[in-house]
């Protein structure tokens, strides 16, 4: 008698078994997709061979023997390949984080504008948020750039606004602060302002927790940090920082800080863009939250103050955040767009580079990972943010 | 939605003072709350202010014959003059298709349909447009999408899949035609792509770059949800790769590296390169907004395809991918228009697409100093069409019930 029981594995080929076919077609796939971008590489080692051009990123100790209009790190002709791409970064990093506070802020206000009941107002920021999402940031740059800052007249005729802020084509002067020789203890002194209002700000965290009360940790921390500062001021023996303020000197403006015209065009217009996406964000935002959380709150005795910060708020920022978040990546990326106004940079800095040097496949090669990295560290970072504010469930 | 109509909260008629009086629809609106008043005469000011010298300036001072000499480089850039009325052929297809769309699934916002029939008309009648042929047909352009407005209300309903095959069918269609088929000499030669240029050249990498980044986009959206490990980080590695950087390196990286990667001896041209450029960074988005839509399909719609016996590619064609992409027709479609926006990036890399074109038009001697005239000219004319996509899709929405269900 033979044994008819059912046995455990089925008598299915190999060739028809969809647990080896899953692994088979990864193989073939995974061996396709090796051959092809080895024929892409073979291809690309073999033009480069033809130009006799070896891959290598030594070429970035080499004198790079061009000039870059602003930099925040000291450069001239005879710095590396190397030091111009760090100046270039700083200047990507300094443009984007402005950048960023700036677009908030505007977005903040446009986006509670968007839901005033005052209609004027109301409409004025509708107009705002419509006209600027659907025009390319590249051509807003543009016709910022041309047709508003470099359309300022010369500096002899400096339009002169309360501050004193000139205006001319050569770029905008604000006043400055001059350090003084109490400025180094006035920067410890802030540092101790600093220390002890995250010491308040700890503590009141801590009596939160403890009590179930609300204080105010931002407002108590911010108020200690300025009385601090100002006490500082008066308390030194001169004042730290004179107020530099820039004068018309014949053909040039002297004193003050002078920002170019390609950094005001490219800040301003990369904040306004992006401030248009985020007050659309920001009204969703506050819509989300629901009528009855509202009224609930005012039942329970809240007032308007309360109820914003303590039940609108905290609601809204969990929706709020995820698309922040990208509009953030978008400006950070959008700031290559730099390019096409001339100032300098990582991207800009990178196409002089591969000019100068040849070095394309290297060149773009590491302004992509930087971009990369730069994207991925923000997005950990308000990853980690939101994960901090979302909603609890119990 | 049905909750709020039934509590009634937003319904409540406000009390006839304020409902009838204009002194107190004002009132309400302008000047409530005390703070109020302060506001609209902020903005009252501000409007003066910023109005007021842009009105001057646009009726007094702007001389805005460098659009007008101009309009033809604008619009198609060096398309030979002989062959545009293959440009023009195209665009009746256009007016005949949108005015059908209208007639179809708009009918209701009378107003915002006879403004978009204003649009050619009223360019028609421009000063810059006297004695040129284009005069004609922008009327005649206004005329069929009216023609087609007036056949989509009166077959309505039966239309609606033609309508669709319509659409899908324009943008193969268009590439056709301004392309062309045969050798140089006769009735409807090649177009070279380098001739392709201005607002055409925008349209053409805008509907190539819809086109083909959604095919991809969709197999990336599946890969990326895959079981199968190794594609599924294959998908995730190229999704996060693109996503990580700018457009602009990956234009460059299509312009520059593109031809290395190719065999010795074969050339791909600039327009080409920059489209591959466009379809390889849109796919990675649009492959992000449809796993959205696949995420929110709950897992029993799988559990009963598969009880029905559908394979798991059918499973995938016909039960998943439709609602999935029905979900997220408002964010593919902010895509497109974002795409169309980002076009504007090839200028850079020197392509002569409607910004290239104002480039190199405010750059001509006997323009110098025009900036603002031609990309204010430019920014519009990309504004107009934004909008104009934007609207259409919200009214699309409504038109599917998306969220409604």
């Amino acid at each position: 008698m033979e044994n008819h029981a059912p046995r455990l594995h089925s008598s299915v080929p190999f060739w028809r078994d969809v647990r080896v076919l899953r692994i088979f077609g990864q193989v073939i796939f995974l061996i396709l997709l090796i051959v092809f971008i080895g024929y892409l590489l073979s291809n690309m080692l073999g033009a480069l061979q033809r130009q006799g051009l070896a891959l290598g990123f030594s070429f970035l100790r080499q004198t790079s023997g061009f000039d870059i209009g602003e930099h925040l790190i000291s450069f001239d002709r005879s710095s590396t390949y190397l030091r111009a791409f760090q100046v270039g970064l700083l200047n990507t990093a300094l443009v984007s984080f402005l950048g960023i506070v700036l677009a908030t802020i505007l977005g903040v206000i446009f986006g509670i504008a968007r839901l005033s009941r005052n209609i004027l107002i109301q409409s004025l920021a509708r107009a705002y948020i419509e006209l600027l999402r659907n025009v390319p940031l590249l051509v807003l740059l543009i016709l910022w750039y041309t047709g508003i800052f470099l359309k300022f007249p010369r500096i002899n005729q400096a339009i002169r606004l309360p501050g004193p802020v000139l205006l001319t084509n050569r770029g905008i002067a604000v006043p400055w602060g001059l350090p003084t020789e109490t400025y180094s203890s006035y920067l410890f002194i802030l540092g101790i302002g600093l220390f002890l209002a995250l010491l308040v700000a700890y503590w009141l965290y801590q009596y939160g927790r403890r009590t179930g009360r609300t204080p105010l940790i931002w407002g108590w921390g911010l108020g200690v940090f300025l009385v601090v500062a100002l006490v500082g001021w008066f308390v030194l023996p001169g004042p730290a920082l004179l107020l530099d303020a820039p004068v018309v000197q014949g053909l040039r403006i002297a004193g003050g800080r002078q920002l170019t015209p390609e950094f005001m065009a490219l800040l301003s217009g990369l904040a306004i863009y992006t401030s248009a996406f985020i007050a659309d964000v920001v009204r969703a935002g506050i819509q989300s939250v629901s009528k009855g959380q509202v009224e609930a709150a005012r039942a329970i005795g809240l007032n308007n103050f309360q109820v914003l910060r303590l039940v609108v708020f905290p609601q809204a920022l969990r929706v709020i955040i995820p698309p922040l978040t990208s509009h953030y990546l978008n400006l950070a990326k959008n700031s290559s767009l730099a390019v096409a106004i001339g100032y300098p940079d990582l991207f800009s800095v990178s196409g002089t580079i591969l000019n100068q040097s040849g070095r394309a496949v290297e060149v773009i090669a590491l302004v992509m990972v930087i971009y990369l990295f730069i994207s991925l560290l923000t997005s950990l970072f308000m990853n980690w943010y939101n994960r901090r504010i979302r909603f609890v469930e119990r | 939605m049905t909750q709020t109509t039934i509590a009634g909260t937003d319904n409540v008629l406000p009390p006839p003072t304020e409902r009838y009086t204009v002194l107190g629809w004002v009132y309400k609106n302008l000047f409530n709350p005390w703070y109020n008043t302060i506001l609209t005469f902020l903005a009252v000011g501000l409007i003066y202010a910023v109005g007021r010298p842009t009105i001057i300036w646009a009726f007094e001072q702007a001389r805005w014959e460098v659009v007008a000499v101009n309009m033809r480089l604008l619009m198609v850039g060096q398309y030979p003059l002989g062959q545009i009325w293959r440009i023009w052929f195209s665009l009746y297809l256009l007016a005949a298709i949108i005015g059908l769309s209208w007639g179809v699934w708009i009918q209701r916002k009378q107003f915002w349909g006879v403004l978009f029939l204003a649009i050619p008309v009223g360019l028609a009648f421009l000063p810059a447009m006297s004695g040129s042929t284009a005069r004609v047909h922008l009327i005649a352009l206004a005329v069929v999408a009216f023609t087609g407005y007036v056949l989509g209300r009166l077959r309505g309903k039966r239309l609606q899949r033609t309508v669709i095959y319509l659409w899908i069918l324009y943008s193969p269609l268009l590439i056709l035609i301004v392309s062309g088929l045969t050798r140089p000499d006769s009735w409807f030669p090649i177009v070279p792509s380098n001739l392709w240029g201005g607002l055409l050249l925008t349209f053409l990498l805008t509907v190539v770059g819809i086109l083909f980044s959604f095919p991809l986009g969709v197999l990336l959206a599946l890969g990326r949800r895959s079981r199968l490990p190794i594609i599924r980080w294959v998908s995730i590695g190229y999704i996060e790769l693109v996503r990580g950087v700018p457009l602009i390196t990956i234009l460059f990286m299509a312009q520059i590296m593109l031809p290395l990667f190719l065999p010795a001896g074969m050339t791909v041209d600039r327009v080409l390169r920059a489209m591959v450029g466009i379809i390889l960074f849109t796919a990675a988005y649009q492959a992000e907004n449809i796993r959205g839509g696949l995420q929110a399909i709950p897992p029993g719609q799988y559990d009963a395809a598969h009880a029905l016996g559908l394979s798991g590619l059918q499973t995938t064609m016909f039960i998943i991918m439709p609602q999935a992409l029905r979900n997220v027709i408002p964010v593919l479609v902010g895509q497109f228009i974002a795409l169309y926006k980002d076009t504007s990036l090839v200028a850079i890399v020197g392509l002569l697409d409607l910004l290239g074109i104002a480039k190199s038009v405010v750059s001509q001697p006997q323009f110098i100093g025009l900036q603002r005239e031609a990309y204010l000219f430019v920014t519009a004319i990309y504004w107009l069409f934004s909008y104009l996509m934007a609207y259409l899709s919200q009214r699309l929405e409504v038109a599917l019930g998306v969220g409604e269900r």
